[in-house]
């Protein structure tokens, strides 16, 4: 999957889903203090990126995912590995 | 002992989705029953069921708020929203009062379906998202609202079967009158989706008139077959008068009468000593002559054996001549876990508006229902001072409230 087709996708979902403006989604922006996206969150983006990308995340995955930028490349990598 | 009073009600139903509309439909003897075809292709016995369409909230209440709200969490956010509207209670009442929460509710059966169809299919508990707990478990409408509106008083979820929202707000009643709080929201909400009435319908005990939807739900009348199920939410604003008073609140009636008690007998046939003692409870606790009241809003669901015992209840404690009674589930259907709210919402408004609401579908009286003076069509300025509304409920659970204009 692309580059670009993977961010489009969770931009996508972070909008619809998790109600968050388009002009939040920064790379540098944090998924806690900046996104709002809290622990009971994380446990919906687990099926959400499931429905999306087909893959399941572990829960401890989340644990160095602290931007934006680290949660594309994260859905990049297991997205291309699967 | 403190006085207790309603300062706010709202609704959201099949006959009416607020206050207004209710009235409305009320004083027309409109019905809210349909037929639900998804019912007849799951195998139900009978596809009536009361029609309401969800609230749409996304924009009123953050996701967060949302996820897990089940759908009679919704109704009762919408309900409960007009509610404290009414009693003009905003933000920062909310924010600097201990407010309570007693709310009526029995079952959150859909998100427990789809959990399960979802772990059948994904064999893995972290894709069943993090909604589904709050909206599955009996407390789910307290524990939502209570989070929604910032409530810092008690809270807690009523589970009485059809007594439920009655008993909710009797329990209110007492917590308010004894001086433990100040203010509480009681009400009743039932979801009406097709899930949670399978085993209920299997049971063989609502109407199978499936040929006149409106027609179906016949309390008192000769030719019942049972009940049409149904669902909404209602919610009261409980508040001592000296509260009320002391905040310049608009006070809209007066509870003065909780009446409970048990069957011990049956798990799903009423009697009619349990439900008598109920009534003469209320009736003894609000230091009345049952001659005082002014019109009764009987449970009356029009299954054959729950309307012959409450017709033989009622006669046993008013005598030869009772006030003028009507089932409004002859309208609404069956509103379960919200109909002992829902019913002292109809009553209040009748008595606000002088009027009392018909028992429509109601054609032949069978020999006990003969007895009982029953509102068969609007009946237009009459007054009421004093009503009694009961609600009874699976296992012999029995509530009778009685309220006053003030």
């Amino acid at each position: 999957m692309e580059n670009k087709e993977v961010i489009s996708k969770v931009n996508d979902f972070l909008i619809d889903e998790f109600e968050i403006e388009e002009d939040q989604l920064i790379p540098t922006a944090s998924l806690k203090e900046t996104l709002e996206i809290d622990s009971l969150d994380y446990v919906d983006l687990v099926v959400i990126i499931e429905r999306n990308f087909g893959f399941k995340v572990k829960g401890e995955d989340f644990a160095t995912i602290k931007s934006l930028q680290d949660f594309y490349d994260y859905i990049i990598s297991r997205a291309n590995s699967n | 002992m403190n006085r207790v009073v309603i300062t706010g009600m709202g609704i959201y139903s099949t006959i009416g989705k607020n206050i207004e509309e209710v009235n409305n439909s009320l004083y027309n003897g409109k019905s809210g029953i349909g037929f639900e075809q998804l019912r007849k292709d799951w195998g139900f016995r009978s596809a009536l069921t009361g029609i309401l369409e969800r609230p749409n909230l996304k924009g009123e209440l953050k996701r967060r708020q949302r996820v897990g709200l089940a759908e009679e969490g919704e109704y009762a956010y919408v309900a409960t929203v007009e509610a404290l509207k009414q009693a003009e209670i905003d933000e920062d009442f909310l924010d600097n009062n201990e407010i309570g929460i007693l709310y009526g509710n029995d079952s959150s059966a859909k998100s427990v379906v789809e959990s399960y169809d979802v772990l059948k299919e994904k064999k893995d508990t972290a894709l069943l998202g993090s909604g589904a707990i709050f909206q599955s478990m009996n407390s789910t409408i307290t524990m939502n609202l209570s989070t929604i509106f910032r409530l810092k008083g008690i809270n807690l979820t009523i589970s009485a079967a059809c007594a439920s929202g009655s008993h909710s707000i009797g329990m209110g009643y007492h917590f308010i009158k004894s001086g433990l709080q100040d203010m509480i929201i009681c009400g009743g909400g039932q979801e009406i989706n097709y899930h949670s009435m399978g085993s209920f319908d299997g049971l063989g005990a609502f109407s199978v008139r499936e040929n006149e939807p409106q027609k179906a739900s016949r309390p008192f009348d000769r030719d019942r077959d049972g009940l049409v199920p149904s669902g909404g939410a209602a919610t009261v604003i409980l508040e001592s008068y000296e509260s009320a008073k002391k905040r310049g609140a608009n006070i809209i009636a007066e509870v003065i009468g909780y009446g409970f008690s048990s069957n011990g007998d049956h798990i799903s046939v009423p009697n009619v000593v349990g439900p008598a003692k109920s009534l003469e409870m209320a009736i003894k606790d609000a230091n009345l002559k049952a001659s005082q009241i002014d019109y009764i809003n009987a449970h009356a669901t029009a299954t054959p054996v729950g309307d012959l015992n409450e017709a033989q209840a009622i006669s046993k404690v008013f005598g030869a001549k009772t006030p003028y009674v009507s089932s409004t589930k002859s309208m609404t259907g069956h509103e379960m876990w919200m109909g002992g709210a829902s019913e002292i919402i109809y009553s209040v408004l009748m008595m606000q508006n002088s009027y009392v609401a018909p028992n429509i579908n109601f054609e032949n009286p069978d020999e006990h229902s003969a007895k009982l003076n029953i509102a068969t069509e609007t009946i237009k300025n009459h007054n009421i001072d004093i009503f009694l509304s009961n609600s009874f409920g699976f296992g012999g659970t029995n509530s009778s409230l009685i309220v006053k204009k003030i």
